[in-house]
């Protein structure tokens, strides 16, 4: 099935061309990153975590919420989503493909990643998280490559990817649980140690994921003359409108426990991101841009005349992308180590560089992406042609 | 250590073919099992002791042993004098490279009561324990976050409680940096050997890439001295074994009164100060 994705318009060698181009940028700047170590990265002692741990666990929730479709689909039985089902499980392919290479480009001694599979850690969350997104990993290619191989060829698929495809959906939400609990489980960190956190990255993943693939959606309608059905919009739309008020709903609870209970460990790290602290305020407006974003979606969304509007959706659709990139793309991770243990503060910014590398793995998956649906809308436009 | 590749081999080749199997051989690699291995050489050593490198690992006679390791912190005892004595010693024993910015390395420094115990303010609190400049550096938990975080086993607990780093095996994934309560450890954004003032030939350098922190002088204990920071500060810090009733440092814990970083994390800090 490969072959689809060696001929093209001109606008989509275009495409391949520029992304590569931008990925050997990025891949440039790595190299500097490799030679001189993360010293080229605005992370610290204080804050040893930064943009590319935050992008790995945004991603992660890219990938998991393919189970937005998979599940209607498959267990529901859910014929408006039989179109689209693989463009899910093909955005969850990338994503996990950035994720990977997000925990690759983190690492300070890269040529010794394999240390974690030769000296496996159960009792190291970072040791699981490798074992589910791998996992992750292979049963998307599985799921997706084997059910459309069945439906180019016009037979039933195997019974036995019927067992993956199921797996996939409880994997899907392990993914996510686990990253969070990365975070989660850490004795010291206010921020982060919360019941709530899993919950939390599967809402704002479960808003995020969806609303990325209703744009790719309609680019795809736009581009291919390939239509996802009016209705599989609309269903994806009121996904994301659950799940984003449910991002938001979430993050009050938080608020309230945090606030209300006033412990200065927990309220310190929510005052530095919403107000700043002492002085460092220096995501007080994206977080803000965040809230608003993602109050105007809710907005947009939970109103069926908007919602149902072509123009309207993906704007909200977008909305709801910034609102959760800024929440866990940035705030998360930042606003978890500052103040850092002893009270003292550091902020965070990314580097030019920093910046890059961000870029060059970002269209490495958007590369991944585009060669995937490629062949998947060959495949279909091919089959609805006989 | 001179357990060479051809040595192993056939270390665990004979052992495997007595019987011998876990016991042996393999116990070499894993980390924090050389100190177990020179406690108790293996069956095998003890009937070859000079061809397979036995010999090479008999532990020094006048090593330093503890069951449990800690340190006490006398802070009427601790001037300004006194700490910077302990962290220049720590520094340049341990080639502690001076970085500076926030990309920097700290084994062992200073900082003021409501930074390195915060969350136990008190306004009217005497301002001589207030205004005092503490001395800070890894507590060597009994419970220790960064060691169940590590997925590579890379940093890790000997048998004697001290946390240690394998620092041939850190990833630099930085887990244990978001994992460990009291800020102390440090990552090498860069190489660091620029930035050694003096270096000190007995103690390796690091590498760009890897964390690193205190090891409560684990290379000196093997020899038989205490750590540097202990020697250095004037009786101010007092190095010793937890577990044993009658140690000077139980004794002044039982005398004066103590507290610890953070206690309520449940890590069990084994640095004590005295205030």
């Amino acid at each position: 099935m490969l072959e689809k994705a060696l001929s093209g318009s001109k606008l989509y060698w275009t495409w391949l061309i520029g992304l590569l181009i931008v990925i050997a940028a990025g891949f440039g700047a790595y190299l500097v990153q490799y030679n001189k170590g993360l010293m080229i990265t605005g992370m610290s002692r204080d804050v040893s975590w930064g943009f590319y741990i935050a992008q790995f666990t945004f991603l992660v929730g890219v990938a998991a919420s393919a189970v937005m479709l998979v599940l209607p689909y498959y267990l529901h039985h859910y014929k408006t989503f039989g179109r689209i089902t693989i463009l899910g499980e093909f955005l969850a392919i990338s994503a996990v493909i950035m994720c990977s290479l997000f925990i690759v480009v983190d690492l300070g001694k890269p040529s010794r990643i394999l240390n974690v599979m030769l000296h496996p850690t159960p009792n190291s969350v970072l040791f699981w998280d490798m074992v589910v997104l791998n996992g992750y990993l292979i049963i998307n290619i599985l799921a997706g490559w084997v059910t459309l191989e069945a439906e180019r060829k016009n037979v039933p698929p195997p019974g036995w990817i019927k067992f993956v495809i199921y797996l996939s959906i409880p994997w899907a939400v392990s993914i996510h649980t686990v990253t969070a609990f990365l975070y989660a489980g850490l004795p010291g960190r206010g921020f982060w140690l919360t019941a709530i956190m899993a919950p939390r990255f599967l809402a704002s993943a479960f808003a995020a994921g969806p609303a990325v693939l209703i744009l790719l959606g309609y680019l795809v309608k736009k581009l291919t003359r390939f239509d996802p059905g009016r209705e599989a919009f609309e269903t994806l739309a009121k996904i994301v409108c659950y799940a984003i008020i449910l991002h938001i709903f979430f993050f009050l609870l938080e608020v309230f426990t945090v606030a209300y209970s006033a412990i200065p460990s927990h309220t310190s790290h929510l005052a530095y991101l919403y107000f700043g602290l002492h002085g460092h305020n220096m995501l007080v407006p994206w977080v803000w841009t965040a809230m608003g974003c993602g109050i105007t979606a809710i907005i947009l969304l939970v109103n069926p005349r908007t919602r149902q509007n072509p123009i309207i959706l993906p704007i909200a659709c977008v909305l709801v992308f910034v609102c959760t990139w800024i929440d866990k793309g940035m705030a998360m991770i930042a606003g978890g180590f500052v103040p850092n243990p002893l009270h003292e503060i550091t902020e965070y910014a990314p580097t030019a560089l920093e910046l890059m590398i961000t870029l060059g793995v970002y269209a490495t998956g958007i590369l991944v992406l585009t060669i995937l649906y490629k062949v998947a809308i060959g495949v279909k436009q091919e089959e609805e042609a006989v | 250590m001179g357990v060479d590749r051809r040595k192993f081999l056939k270390l665990a080749g004979v052992s495997a073919a007595l019987g011998l199997g876990g016991a042996t051989g393999f116990q070499l690699l894993r980390p924090g099992a050389l100190d177990a291995a020179e406690r108790m050489p293996t069956p095998y050593q003890m009937v070859f002791p000079k061809e397979h490198g036995a010999a090479e690992i008999m532990p020094n006679p006048k090593r330093l042993q503890g069951r449990r390791w800690g340190m006490v912190v006398d802070m009427r005892k601790l001037t300004p004098a006194s700490a910077r004595a302990a962290i220049e010693a720590c520094n340049y024993y341990h080639n502690v490279p001076q970085i500076p910015g926030k990309q920097n390395i700290k084994w062992i420094w200073t900082a003021p009561y409501v930074n390195v115990f915060p969350e136990t303010e008190n306004p009217w609190a005497d301002p001589d324990i207030k205004n005092a400049q503490f001395i800070v550096m890894c507590n060597h938990c009994d419970n220790p976050p960064c060691v169940r975080v590590c997925p590579t086993k890379a940093t890790f607990q000997r048998e004697d409680g001290i946390v240690m780093m394998d620092m041939h095996r850190c990833i630099g994934c930085r887990f244990c940096m978001a994992g460990c309560p009291y800020g102390s450890r440090s990552f090498n954004f860069r190489d660091p050997r620029p930035f050694i003032k003096k270096e000190y030939p007995d103690y390796p350098t690091r590498t760009r890439g890897v964390v690193e922190k205190c090891n409560f002088c684990a290379e000196r204990l093997a020899v038989g001295k205490l750590p540097a920071c202990a020697e250095a500060s004037g009786g101010a810090m007092v190095f010793g074994d937890v577990d044993d009733a009658g140690s000077e440092l139980r004794q002044l814990l039982r005398k004066r009164y103590s507290i610890r970083r953070k206690p309520n994390l449940g890590t069990s800090p084994q640095v004590y100060y005295l205030v």
